[in-house]
């Protein structure tokens, strides 16, 4: 490591404040554009299970139908 | 060959090839971003110039590399759809507008906190950062002009259009530094020629490009598979799936 103790890295010469701010930032982005994705298809399939079973539940009414 | 695009018109297999792609991506996208980042922040020496700040470019520069290779994406998958009216292509289309415009963001936004500490501002309206002000609007701008439209077949076409237009913004972004005075600094990587960086900097910066190109994928895949979903609801193999839990 090129750092020799924690408070180097985290001050990086007086840079720290720059580098680690721009890496949280952009963690936090990533993050938020591959988890994004995960939740939709979630909640819409949860959503639509739902929806499947009320109509089943319905007497009359099949999977078909819809 | 064309067994192949016809397939890829079929979303119960798009969808399942997808999955069987993300499984193994994801992974390694995760560690490639693991490694790349620890690699730039922890075990590179700072540059002779500019010290510890220079570390921004691991996450800046592929931020920005792959923001443009994104718009291609967009705009190609718009073409396609426009010329063949081929719908898994509008799907990408909209799907790679929203990852585009954070990948732009996080490259104006890394660029800004860059500059601070090397420039001496967090900005200034010179071509290259103005041009990918530009390409962000335009990101935005298909995100917003898709939801506008009641008929997704004409918000397709419209944001076809739109990222068509738009590609004209491509070569300026990257000619920039050279067409006009900047503060930013020109190509480090060089596909022809040698690189200006020096190689214990140039292999983690190629790593995290590496990686950044993998998010995109893994982003635009699920993207997609969301947006199938929802397209094919009325489907019964999205009803099947919806039933047995997701699972597939």
């Amino acid at each position: 490591m090129y750092f020799d103790s924690i408070e180097a890295l985290l001050s990086m010469d007086g840079h720290g404040g720059f580098v680690w701010t721009a890496y949280l930032i952009t963690m936090v982005v990533i993050a938020g554009i591959l988890i994004a994705p995960v939740r939709r298809k979630k909640k819409f399939l949860q959503q639509l299970a739902g929806e499947l079973k009320r109509a089943q539940a319905k007497p009359g009414n099949s999977q078909e139908d819809m | 060959m064309w067994s192949f695009f016809h397939k890829l018109g079929s979303p119960p297999w798009l969808y399942s090839i997808s999955g069987v792609i993300l499984r193994l991506l994801l992974p390694v996208t995760l560690v490639a971003l693991g490694v790349g980042l620890t690699w730039g922040l922890l075990f590179t020496a700072p540059d002779f110039r500019q010290g510890n700040s220079y570390r921004i470019i691991y996450i800046h520069v592929p931020a920005a590399v792959v923001a443009l290779a994104g718009y291609y994406v967009m705009a190609i998958a718009g073409a396609i759809n426009l010329i063949w009216k081929m719908k898994m292509a509008d799907v990408a289309m909209k799907a790679a507008a929203p990852i585009g415009a954070a990948l732009t963001f996080i490259a104006l936004i890394t660029g800004a906190i860059w500059g601070k500490p090397t420039w001496g501002t967090w900005w200034v309206w010179d071509a290259r950062i103005t041009s990918m002000l530009i390409l962000l609007f335009l990101y935005l701008g298909v995100i917003a002009l898709y939801e506008a439209f009641d008929n997704k077949e004409a918000a397709g076409k419209a944001c076809a259009v739109l990222s068509l237009v738009g590609m004209v913004n491509i070569p300026i972004i990257y000619k920039s530094v050279d067409w006009w005075y900047s503060l930013h600094q020109p190509a480090s990587i060089k596909f022809t020629g040698e690189s200006s960086i020096d190689s214990s900097m140039l292999y983690p910066l190629l790593l995290m490009i590496f990686s950044f190109y993998a998010v995109f994928t893994c982003c635009l895949l699920m993207n997609m598979r969301a947006e199938l979903l929802q397209r094919e609801t009325r489907t019964n193999w999205v009803r099947k799936l919806a039933a047995g839990g997701g699972r597939g």
